[in-house]
């Protein structure tokens, strides 16, 4: 392979124009699906994400429940018109692990004791796949809980990094992907410096995995501000709104 | 600081530890995880958390200071949690040999036992219990009691409660049913006033309207749950009741 290898970076270029160390545009929203308790829309480039949070409410099937604490369900699909080949709807053998360490991910954050025997859940849904679908729809979710109430001790953000050419890269994302000779998407608790999620395909020597961990830490770090932002974007609108159209009567009185 | 002596008046507060500092400003927005307060002098109330000295929050919501020392986080969005002595509007969900199970638009359904939702002597082996609730009747009950394991209890033994005839049911935000009663059930009043409806809240955030004009009541409530963490907001509801007064 190595032989007749071409070069996807040239120079400090990666093929979409980024830098090594530089992150796809970042867009996020909450609030997008009214009938949810919590939701959230999150595209890193052309990888896009929506995540609905239902809960806490009451968990079925019965034996799921657990009399201490709540249970958290956590559904990643990917649409069938997500990539260029069609994906067969309903759970494969990928989406069922990528549900899973996602689920385990938020159990460290969510504070599920407040609710025994409810369910919290989360569904996730791919509508565009560039790469790093898993980091999308964990930052996506991690809106959609924020959104619907749920005490969480802090938001999980997720990005990946990756090796291409010998160098080491963030936000690993088409050609790189399939060309690239590592890939490794992790969810991080900024607030502990925990993580929440790592995974890795390919090889790395220590240094470079050091490396390549810190700088998806960074990601992260960009990716937890748009996340928060993305939160109160919409009750400083209303707020602004309100503003805008001027005071009422001067002496605004509050009621407590 | 010059006032030594103020200091020591017994209605000021103790002096601050010079490392407790408050970092996010009363009824600012904060997000599950964002810092509030470090310090010894900080007291996490409710929908925060302290750890290694920090007060964070565990909820999307507004901050509120007590006293300048208990913080607790006020949230903007969330599921209803039964508490004990809540006044409630609940859904019989369905009928039992001697009791009903409710539904108060929480993560737990509700128990109503035949003793505490009706108050006369009922022989079962007479009379059916849907003479009293069927399935789909709303009504006003208070919670009796939730056990640890969550298992929510409720009574009809009380003023207010009873059957909640016609009209129309809402659901608003659980946390903004302080907002939409106001000081006193100031706000309410107004609601109630203005749009001549029978309304009841429940603390479980599910609203009972009825009257001529409920859409217009409804429509007020609906401000409540939009704006109700931006100030001026009783001012805004008369300003809004009152326009659309005049178009009618």
């Amino acid at each position: 392979m190595s032989e007749e290898h071409k070069k996807i970076i040239v120079g400090d270029r990666r093929p979409d124009g980024r830098a090594l160390d530089e992150m796809r545009p970042i867009t996020a929203k909450a609030g997008v699906i009214s009938r949810a308790n919590g939701s959230a829309h999150f595209a890193m480039g052309s990888t896009v994400a929506i995540a609905a949070a239902y809960g806490p409410r009451e968990l079925h099937p019965k034996h799921l429940q657990d009399p201490v604490r709540a249970y958290l369900k956590y559904v990643y699909a990917m649409a069938p018109f997500s990539t260029q080949d069609r994906v067969k709807p309903g759970p494969s053998r990928r989406s069922t692990e990528i549900s899973e360490v996602s689920r385990q991910a938020f159990n460290s954050v969510i504070f599920l004791e407040e609710f025994p025997k409810a369910g919290i859940e989360v569904f996730v849904e791919i509508l565009q796949a560039n790469a790093s679908t898993r980091c999308a729809g964990i930052n996506a979710a991690s809106i959609a809980l924020a959104d619907a109430g749920v005490p969480m001790t802090d938001l999980v953000s997720s990005c990946a990094a990756g090796k291409v050419d010998g160098k080491i890269i963030l936000d690993v994302a088409g050609e790189e992907d399939t060309e690239g000779e590592v890939d490794m998407p992790i969810a991080y608790i900024p607030r502990k410096d925990e993580i929440a999620l790592l995974q890795m395909d390919g090889l790395l020597t220590l240094d470079e995995f050091k490396e390549a961990l810190e700088l998806a830490k960074k990601g992260c770090m960009q990716i937890h501000e748009k996340q928060v932002a993305a939160l109160k974007e919409r009750y400083v609108r209303v707020a602004s709104e309100i503003a805008k159209k001027g005071p009422v009567r001067e002496s605004a009185e509050e009621v407590a | 600081m010059n006032g030594t002596m103020e200091e020591n008046v017994e209605s000021a507060p103790a002096p601050m530890d010079p490392g407790s500092v408050l970092i996010a400003s009363n009824k600012s927005i904060v997000v599950p995880g964002e810092l509030i307060a470090k310090g010894v002098d900080f007291l996490p109330g409710s929908g925060t958390y302290k750890e290694a000295g920090e007060v964070r929050s565990k909820v999307l919501g507004l901050v509120r200071i007590k006293s300048d020392r208990l913080i607790s986080v006020v949230p903007l969005s969330g599921q209803y949690m039964p508490f004990a002595g809540d006044g409630v509007i609940a859904v019989i969900a369905d009928v039992q040999i001697s009791s009903w199970m409710a539904d108060v638009n929480a993560p737990y359904v509700a128990f109503l036992s035949l003793s505490e939702g009706v108050e006369e002597y009922v022989d079962l082996q007479k009379s059916d219990l849907t003479h009293y609730y069927d399935v789909g009747d709303v009504i006003y009950a208070k919670v009796l009691s939730v056990s640890k394991r969550k298992d929510v209890k409720l009574t009809m033994r009380d003023r207010m409660c009873r059957k909640l005839h016609g009209g129309n049911t809402m659901k608003i935000t659980p946390t903004k049913v302080p907002r939409l009663i106001g000081k006193g059930g100031s706000m309410i009043e107004l609601i109630k006033q203005k749009t001549g409806c029978h309304i009841i809240v429940g603390q479980n955030g599910l609203v009972w309207i009825k009257g001529e004009k409920q859409d217009l009541a409804a429509e007020a409530v609906l401000l409540v749950e939009r704006e109700s963490h931006v100030e001026g907001l009783t001012d805004r509801m008369t300003a809004f009741l009152d326009s659309i007064q005049q178009v009618i």
